[in-house]
């Protein structure tokens, strides 16, 4: 039993080594410069970011999209996540609870690539159709959104199909937190004549800050690491733009699309080093969300989710 | 005319607050509509869209070249079976075996608390970088992709998921089941393994269900370990089609009889999900565990 406990360290230690042992050629090709620098094309002045053929590679591109389709799920997924948590906890009535509760349960069971499969032929049509237009008209003299991609697919759609997908995630573990608070802070709260929404944000999101940061972190570290569903909605360019309508890559995507038929060793070890990136930074903040998490719960009451 | 003041300021303040307690109800039922609605929505499309390309062929027929119509998935349900199994070889003994130390013989022990936090971590960590490792790791020239790399990388996902619900199931066990045992004299090692363990079974088991579902799923992981197979292929040592794989080739192509195939097999894999977490839930509420008490 204690073997295959500490089978679990052994699969970290595997995974981290694994990784290393891949990305050797790449780190001592382009060390750290891999995520910080670019090459420049001497003739077009343009920046090359990614070119397997004359073997120019760097993770910028990347960094960038995954930053962006990252913030921007957790834009859309934070305040609705907070809303269903508050409302499963303490407006719902008894009869709706399980109900509810199960339906985000089962969002959280769909597997990526059915998300991605409905949002390739449900979402991205209706961002191409009605949406995008729509932010280019309204919006686009922030310089956010421009028309030059007509595909409907982008960094927007990818954030949107993230958002639903970390909902549950966030969701749920906020709902955990903020069952965890005590009922007497309840009561004090609405014994001074506080309405339910004050009693919600001074006894009950005020006690739960904390676990509901870490429940925060755990979804971002969910998006970031996500790979199917936004492979097949964020259009696969290997340039930085700005439109958050344009086509992008995350660094989970160009594994995906890359690793299977990689052109050489040294692009085989640039994908294995991006993805040994991937691996310390969703380690660290699924830690720390963790960490944030057990803070708040612990001492509650063991539960299954 | 100052308290008049202070009275009419205290109505508007109260009033203000009653409408900020409605309004902020109103955001609240609006965005769980608002995140219920997508749900809705995708599993109808996805029964609609199913059921309608759903047919004998797609069980008994392997994929017709690309741009014919009909043929099935027969292959990929067999692959997806076949690395499931593998997958299950490799992950449920391990994670139950972790479960039980971390609910019982370590128990509140500092190493029980470092393996419960890096199987929460290990949970978070990305499908792809498994495959990777994995990849790293089996994938030589000489035994290119694999079903047995693919089987690997899904039992290595299954581990921390699995230990982490038997620890779960295993904690719901009234402390008395074992109190009696222990009483009558039996040994602790015999205590865990023929009574608190068979008292949690039920429970064990469908956590080992919903790891998995979970798997059953997983796509990224498989795409350069498994890597597909558009025939006929139970070996071990040769490349196999799975389920997830197939939906994603499918979605990628031209062909609309491709994508009626894909909704049919996301279908297939969803019906298969939703079984193992009702499964899941029916047993932790019904409380099945308290049988014993």
């Amino acid at each position: 039993m204690v073997l295959c406990a500490l089978s679990i360290f052994g699969i970290v230690a595997l995974i981290a080594a694994e990784l290393m042992r891949g990305s050797n050629l790449a780190w001592s090709k382009f060390g750290l410069g891999f995520f910080l620098k670019t090459f420049i094309d001497p003739f077009s002045h343009q920046p090359n970011y990614w070119d397997p053929v004359n073997e120019h590679f760097s993770a910028l591109p990347f960094i960038y999209g995954t930053l962006v389709s990252s913030f921007l799920a957790l834009l859309m997924a934070v305040p609705l996540a907070i809303g269903v948590a508050v409302f499963l906890t303490e407006m719902c009535p008894q009869a709706l609870r399980g109900p509810l509760a199960f339906l985000t349960e089962l969002l959280a069971a769909i597997p990526s690539v059915i998300y991605g499969l409905w949002a390739m032929f449900v979402l991205v049509p209706l961002m191409r159709e009605y949406v995008n237009p729509l932010l280019v008209k309204t919006l686009g003299w922030t310089g956010f959104f421009d028309d030059t991609n007509p595909t409907g697919l982008g960094f927007l759609t990818s954030g949107v199909i993230l958002a639903v997908m970390i909902l549950p995630i966030i969701s749920s573990l906020t709902r955990e937190v903020m069952v965890a608070v005590p009922h007497s802070q309840r009561e004090a709260v609405l014994a001074l004549g506080a309405t339910r929404w004050e009693m919600i944000r001074m006894g009950v999101l005020r006690n739960a800050r904390i676990g509901i940061v870490g429940a925060i972190i755990l979804g971002l570290g969910r998006a970031l690491g996500e790979t199917m569903a936004v492979t097949m909605v964020i259009g696969n360019s290997l340039d930085i733009q700005r439109s958050l309508l344009a086509n992008g890559n995350t660094m989970a995507s160009v594994i995906a699309n890359q690793y299977a038929e990689a052109s050489n060793d040294l692009h085989l070890s640039a994908l294995t080093e991006i993805g040994l990136a991937l691996f310390f930074v969703t380690i660290i903040v699924n830690g720390l969300a963790r960490i944030l998490v057990w803070a708040v719960t612990r001492g509650a009451p063991a539960r299954v989710n | 005319m100052d308290e008049s003041k202070q009275k009419s300021d205290y109505v508007f303040r109260s009033r203000a607050r009653a409408w900020i307690d409605g309004a902020a109800t109103g955001l609240a039922i609006a965005s769980t509509v608002l995140v219920v609605m997508p749900l809705v929505a995708i599993f109808i499309y996805l029964v609609y869209k199913g059921a309608s390309s759903l047919n004998l062929d797609f069980f008994t027929q392997i994929p017709k070249p690309e741009g014919e119509s009909g043929g099935g998935m027969a292959n990929a349900i067999l692959g997806s079976a076949i690395l499931l199994g593998l997958a299950s070889l490799i992950g449920v003994p391990i994670g139950i075996g972790g479960g039980i130390f971390l609910a019982e013989f370590g128990r509140g022990t500092k190493l029980a608390e470092a393996v419960r936090f890096t199987a929460d971590v290990l949970n978070g960590v990305p499908s792809i970088v498994m495959g990777m490792a994995v990849y790293a790791l089996v994938v030589t020239p000489q035994m290119p992709f694999s079903a047995l790399a693919g089987g690997l990388a899904l039992g290595i996902m299954m581990i921390p998921t699995v230990c982490r619900t038997t620890e779960e199931m295993l904690l719901m066990v009234p402390h008395a089941v074992r109190e009696a045992a222990l009483a009558l004299g039996v040994p602790n090692w015999r205590s865990v393994l023929s009574i608190t363990v068979k008292t949690a079974s039920p429970g064990i088991i469908t956590g080992c269900m919903l790891a998995f579902a979970r798997v059953a799923g997983e796509t990224a992981p498989l795409i350069f370990t498994a890597f597909g197979n558009a025939f006929w292929s139970t070996s071990l040592t040769r490349p196999i089609a799975a389920l997830p794989l197939e939906i994603y080739k499918y979605a990628n192509s031209p062909y609309d009889d491709q994508h009626r195939q894909a909704w049919a097999g996301a279908l297939v894999l969803i019906v298969l999900i939703v079984l193992a977490v009702s499964l899941v839930r029916w047993v932790t509420s019904r409380g099945v565990l308290k049988g014993a008490s």
